[in-house]
């Protein structure tokens, strides 16, 4: 073998034969350095009592006992003096009668045993099937769901960005901002990375994929699809219009066009998958346009919606007013969308073209649901709009996308 | 004659990236069994290879099958240069070659490397057809069975029990041959790796020849140490007690599965061993250097030995700890023996003649004392050594007892179950002449013997023992500091010392027992360690109040210059804080011994023992009210402060700080006043090295320095398994050591770390969730209705969980560990074998595995994973009687290096659950959401 292929875990220095002649026997009996850095995160212990100082401090059950709480903060990016100061203002030694020393002495060794865990995170089916800790199913479930939960604020951040080493040198800013310890932004971001990666290459639906090989709840799984799938297209999640949206509300949005508009939706079987919008659709969607361009249909359409509404609402003669505007807001979406960089400013658009003109006329919720509804099935009353199909599975999306959207 | 190996190697997993231009691993497996190699086909371009190769089949003598282990090494092919070794896995086939234990080693083995740990999985499949051998000559000792287990395996019944066995064997150290200086340090952690397997091979066989030879079948309560003695050797010895067991058939043993009510089966140790005794050497004409040494006996006991078997025995020693109920007839008391010598004066280092001759002093020792003490047997016995560099102490101590003659000649008594006696606490000596200065009083449960005041063992609590409250962990510590010298001096230096150690100790012991109101210890250990430049004593051990002896009496301080008035208050306030203490233990341990001295006030009490009973009467109604310094002033144990010293030891009497509510610990294997057991375990090693900064201590200051770290790290274990109250540590066993510096010279230069370091082991803690005494009124309950709280449904639903495997992937059995002899509420049905395991670990990038502590903390993680992998890989699912004998561990953070040796052993097993009445339907279970952070699964 050539020098230096040992995998990255184990990689240490080589040393050469000719250096042990004179370390043998007695190769572990030297003077000890004052300073013994104990590396990789784990901090030196500190020297609590001036005649004796820990060396060495270790605990190992059969089973591996891990205390959640302090999985949080080791998750949470707390160093161990910050994770001790915590548990310290929170009560538990006045619980125990332990002291400081016992708690750090406690924290560290969790604190090692997750770094030692980590590795098996990653690939969490592993864990399953791993020999080198013993951890009953339900603590499993636990440990890979808590590591890979993230935080709603750091998401909302990184959001439809490359998941680039780029945008992992702009963490720091990110995690200034946010308040996410940099370390917890840095997990978070390969954990996004990570999963991205794995169900690029896999075929058949994302969620179920990300469940299976990552083990996660549906919940969980759910939101890492959406993740992925706005990290795959790009869409713009960032601008100052967008800032009063959730993750949560994106995470639905993104439900709807992966179980709607992709290739995946129509057919799971499909070689291509969910993340990709269907390219013929975005094709048919042009043929939209004609609800927009050909008056009659345009006045057709709006007086059919106006009548439906009619006395049915308080913000109706702002609708009759704007509906022309409104409507083209929304056909000129659905015909851009063949356009990758209209694709990706999608919710923009949305936000710019209907939900501000809406918000300023002050319609409440109840109007936009009634409207949205009305405007959907009115088109189906037109004798010479002939894609109603098409027109179904845009509107369908994009209903349940503004309704979620309409919020302060 | 010839046996057959076979072995398959399947498939491999999580293999390690060999290759980093592909980040794959073109894998192959060599599989060796003494000279002879084979080798598997390269699967090119996988971390998860499936090789299902043939059977290599090995045609070799029993003998090699009894010595060799059979080593697999997987490889990274490589077509330009030498292939690299990913690691390897040791197959012990030991447990192959009995045919009431395993057939078949099958599983996946973690494949091992001494400078990476762990790298990646194999599966293998071994089997071995033996041919029978009837060949009377035979070097081979196949068949016989070995139990590390210290009392009668479950599933067995003892029909004889033959006695002790003991065999050493020595080789050179492979870590200080010349050639040591020029291979890799994977090399010679290797060689060593596979020299002390085969000298632990050699070492069985030749153990198990000597008991085919005294007609035995096995060995129980099997113990193997390694001395690492450097320059002079390595040297592996064992002892243990041969016995004739014949296997239980399933079903009859059934109505003694519950812990607290079972005990091994009757055994009738009967028939003078085969062995010859060498030299009816029973002249005490060896003077005893050290250790407790009462004077000889008188012969007046003689006569009644001529009757009994075990006193034709060589040494009528037995390494069990617990037995059958009425085969303890009288407990004599713990014997212990000590001796300093120096491995540097062996003549010829590599013959175990001069370790056999030493070990045989010492035991001539021990039978002396035992005899002494009007015992003709030793029961609890074990072994020991320490080594500073060429100083080595031997140590041997064990418990002193009549056993019953009757059981001997009549064969296999069936003694009456659980009742109460109180026999075994009656003294075995002569009342008007008595080995040391006692107290005698009539027991107080028969009224008819005579009973000492205290009684300390190396024991278990007898099954039949009558128990008042609970018992605790009691330890005594002591650190004395010794001028640094070489040779003789030393030693001469160190066996002067030990003989007042030993009587500090028991001083310790004594008062702390006198503490928390009681009157016995059981398991009591005691380890010496020899440092540089200290020297330390640590003893554990379980005190209990026996109700069978006398009430022990308060702790009485007087003072010497009685003239000083400030000196009396002194005097007068730690008094009142002593008394306030063992109020407050008799509290806490709920010792209430008056109940059981009335159901007995009808029966005719001679007068002394009425007045004493009054006594007690009153004393424990003003116990609390006001302080009585007359009660018990008669024998009450009075201590004298004259100088600081004795102020210091009172202080640190006191300051043993009380255990949290809800936790109980012991040392031995069953909490005595505990009995409700749940199934619920969790095994802990912990390890804890301390620099002390300034070598320029004081005695006092040291031991200052020795109890709090104690304390710390019991209050540290405390701590950490809060979630699981109320629990009890059970086998709690501390080791200590001082592990040696050498390069002197260059310390010199640097006096800031002229320290010796502290190891502290607490091996090996078995901690048990145990419901107190509040829940066991529902205990009834807890069966037919799945109650919520209580631990013990959870763990079942738990378990159903893991045995519901995941859909990806076979889920990895979960194998309990426990370094007691039994599971509670399972019922064992078969033993595997022995496990017998060790592993070297050394690494080169220290800093980058995360300091000393990420070092350890993954070995010992390695090591527990690979002992359950090989459990597993047997059919197992549980190891018994488990315990890490061996950790030692070097560093040099200069170089960035470190170094750990360990070696464990235990008895791998099959349990099952004890009645399927108790098995709630899974689909309960798994619908209950688990409600604490209790893992109490093992």
């Amino acid at each position: 073998m050539v020098w230096g292929m040992f995998p990255c875990h184990t990689l240490g220095p080589l040393i050469p034969v000719e250096q042990r002649l004179n370390a043998i026997p007695c190769r572990f009996y030297a003077p000890k350095n004052s300073g013994c850095s104990e590396g990789k995160g784990v901090p030196d212990p500190v020297r609590t009592n001036a005649k004796m100082s820990v060396e060495l401090d270790v605990f190992v059950g059969n089973t591996t006992i891990m205390d959640e709480e302090v999985y949080q903060f080791w998750l949470d990016g707390y160093t161990v003096n910050d994770a001790v100061k915590v548990r310290m203002e929170g009560g538990v030694l006045e619980e125990c009668e332990a002291s400081a020393e016992v708690l750090r002495s406690d924290t560290m060794d969790q604190y090692r045993t997750f770094q030692m865990c980590e590795r098996l995170l990653h690939s969490p089916a592993k864990l399953a099937n791993q020999l080198l800790f013993q951890i009953p199913p339900h603590r499993q479930a636990m440990l890979i769901e808590r590591y890979y939960t993230f935080d709603g604020l750091f998401v909302r951040e990184v959001l439809g960005k490359k998941l680039s080493k780029g945008t992992k040198k702009d963490l720091d800013d990110v995690s200034a901002k946010t308040g996410v310890t940099l370390k917890s932004c840095r997990r978070q971001f390969d954990n996004f990375k990570r999963v991205f990666k794995v169900v690029e290459e896999l075929k058949g639906p994302l969620v179920e994929n990300i469940r299976q090989h990552f083990l996660l709840s549906d919940k969980l799984a759910r939101d890492y699809a959406a993740i992925v799938f706005f990290a795959n297209n790009r869409f713009e999640t960032g601008k100052k219009k967008l800032h009063y949206l959730t993750f949560q509300d994106f995470a639905f949005c993104a439900g709807q066009l992966i179980s709607n508009w992709t290739v995946g939706a129509l057919d799971n079987m499909v070689e291509d998958m969910d993340v990709d919008l269907e390219k013929e659709f975005l094709q048919d969607l042009k043929e939209l346009k004609i609800l927009i361009t050909d008056k009659d249909l345009l006045d057709q359409h709006k007086s059919l919606v106006c009548t439906a509404l009619r006395g049915k609402t308080k913000a109706f003669n702002e609708m009759e007013a704007n509906f022309k505007n409104l409507s083209r807001g929304l056909v000129n979406i659905a015909a851009k969308l063949t356009n990758t960089k209209d694709v990706r400013d999608f919710f923009i658009d949305l936000v710019e073209k209907f939900i501000e003109p809406c918000r300023s006329d002050k319609w409440t919720a109840g109007d936009m649901r009634l409207y949205l509804t009305h405007y959907t099935n009115s088109a189906h009353i037109l004798d010479t709009f002939k894609h109603q199909v098409v027109w179904d599975r845009y509107m369908g999306v994009i209903k349940s996308c503004i309704l979620k959207m309409y919020h302060d | 004659m010839p046996g057959k190996l076979k072995a398959k190697i399947v498939a491999g997993r999580h293999l390690p990236v060999m290759d980093r231009a592909s980040d794959l691993t073109d894998a192959f497996v060599e599989v060796k069994f003494g000279n002879t190699t084979f080798k598997t086909d390269v699967y090119p371009k996988s971390l998860n290879p499936q090789w299902n190769s043939e059977w290599f089949k090995f045609e070799v003598d029993d003998e090699d099958l009894q010595d060799e282990p059979l080593q697999i090494t997987v490889l990274d092919h490589d077509t330009y240069s030498a292939n690299d070794a990913i690691g390897k896995v040791y197959i012990d086939i030991d447990p192959l070659l009995s045919c009431e234990a395993a057939t078949v080693i099958s599983g996946w083995l973690p494949i091992y490397d001494t400078i990476h740990g762990i790298r990646g999985e194999i599966n293998v499949v071994v089997k071995v057809d033996l041919f029978n051998d009837l060949n009377r000559f035979r070097q081979s000792s196949c068949g016989v069975k070995f139990f590390c287990t210290t009392s009668i395996p479950r599933c067995y019944r003892a029909a004889l029990v033959h006695g002790f066995v003991e065999e050493l064997v020595v080789n050179e150290d492979p870590e200080y041959q010349w050639i040591d200086r020029i291979r890799t340090p994977r090399a010679s952690n290797e060689a060593r790796q596979r020299l002390i397997s085969l000298m632990s091979g050699e070492l069985q066989r030749k153990i198990g020849l000597k008991v085919l030879e005294m007609g035995g079948n096995a060995v129980v309560g099997y113990l193997q140490c390694f001395d690492l003695e450097g320059e002079s050797g390595l040297v592996v010895r064992a002892i243990g007690t041969a016995c004739t067991l014949d296997k239980l058939i399933p079903g009859t043993e059934s109505k003694e599965t519950l812990p607290s009510s079972s005990s091994p089966p009757p055994f009738s140790p009967s028939k003078p061993c085969s062995r010859q005794s060498s030299s009816s050497d029973t002249d005490l004409s060896l003077t005893p250097k050290m250790g407790k040494t009462p004077p000889p006996s008188s012969p007046f006991l003689t006569l009644y030995f001529f009757s009994d078997p075990v006193y034709f025995q060589e040494f009528p020693f037995f390494t069990l700890t617990c037995f059958p109920p009425g085969f303890l007839v009288h407990i004599g008391g713990v014997v212990s023996a000590r001796s300093v010598k120096l491995l540097d004066r062996i003549h010829n280092p590599d013959e175990p003649e001069t370790r056999d001759a030493w070990w045989e002093e010492i035991r001539q020792e021990i039978k002396s004392h035992a005899k002494a003490l009007g015992c003709h047997a030793v029961v609890g016995y074990s072994e020991s050594t320490t080594i500073c560099e060429e100083v080595c102490i031997l140590s041997a101590s064990g418990t002193a007892a009549m056993l019953n003659p009757r059981f001997m000649r009549e064969g296999c008594l069936d003694a009456g179950g659980s009742e109460h006696s109180c026999g075994f606490c009656h003294i075995p000596y002569d009342e008007f002449n008595m080995p040391f200065p006692a107290q005698l009083t009539y027991c107080y449960h028969c009224r008819r013997q005579k009973v000492p005041d205290v009684l300390f063992t190396t024991i278990d609590l007898p099954a039949e023992a009558a128990v008042t409250g609970k018992g605790c962990l009691i330890q005594a510590r002591l650190c004395r500091t010794k001028k640094k010298a070489q040779g003789e001096v030393n030693a001469t230096a160190i066996s002067n010392l030990l003989p007042f150690m030993e009587y500090e100790l028991h001083t310790q012991l004594m008062n702390k027992l006198k503490l928390r109101c009681m009157n016995a210890l059981f398991g009591l250990r005691i380890q010496i360690s020899v440092g540089e430049n200290m020297l330390l004593g640590l003893a554990s051990a379980t005190g209990v109040y026996l109700s069978a002896l006398p009430a022990p009496g308060g702790i009485q301080i007087t003072g010497k210059t009685p003239s000083d008035l400030s000196y009396d208050q002194h005097i007068s306030t730690m008094q009142k804080r002593i008394n306030d203490t063992i109020a407050m233990n008799k509290e806490l341990y709920n010792i209430h011994p008056l109940e059981c001295i009335e159901e007995v006030v009808g029966s005719p009490i001679p007068d002394r023992q009425r007045s004493r009973l009054f006594r007690s009467t009153s004393e424990s109604s003003d116990e609390l009210s006001e302080l009585d310094l007359s009660h018990g002033k008669k024998d009450a144990f009075v201590l004298e402060i004259d100088d600081t010293d004795a102020v210091e030891d009172i202080q640190s009497l006191l300051t043993d700080a009380p255990m949290p509510a809800g936790f109980y610990s012991c040392n031995t294997e069953v909490m005595p006043g505990i009995y409700n057991w749940t199934s619920g375990l969790q095994m802990f090693t912990s390890v804890r090295v301390y620099r002390l900064s300034n070598a320029n201590l004081t005695n006092q200051g040291l031991n200052k320095i020795f109890t709090d770290l104690c304390e710390n790290l019991l209050k540290s274990l405390y701590f950490k398994l809060r979630s699981m109250i109320p629990c009890c540590l059970c086998h709690l066993n501390f080791t200590v050591a001082v592990p040696e510096e050498e390069l002197i010279q260059v310390r010199r230069h640097t006096p800031k770390h002229t320290s010796p370091i502290l190891y502290i082991f607490p091996k090996n803690i078995l901690v048990r969730s145990g419901e107190n005494e509040e829940q066991l009124q529902f205990s009834m309950e807890l069966f037919s209705s799945s109650e919520r709280c209580s631990p013990l449904p959870e763990v079942r639903s738990r378990s159903l969980r893991s045995t519901r495997s995941l859909p990806c992937g076979a889920p990895v059995t979960v194998v309990k560990m426990t370094p007691l002899s039994f599971l509670p509420r399972t019922r064992i049905v078969k033993y595997l074998g022995i496990i017998n395991m060790f592993f070297i670990r050394e690494t080169t990038s220290l800093r980058e595995e995360g300091g000393v502590s990420g070092f350890l903390h993954s070995f010992i993680a390695e090591v527990f994973a690979m002992v359950r992998a090989h459990v597993a890989a047997l059919g197992g699912n549980a190891v018994v009687s488990y315990s890490m004998k061996e950790c030692v561990f070097m560093e040099n953070p200069n170089k960035n290096q470190a170094q750990c040796l360990i070696n464990v052993s235990g008895d791998a097993v099959i349990f099952v659950r004890e009645s399927d009445q108790e098995a709630i339907p899974p689909l309960i279970m798994s619908g209950q959401p688990s409600t604490t952070g209790a893992d109490g699964t093992t």
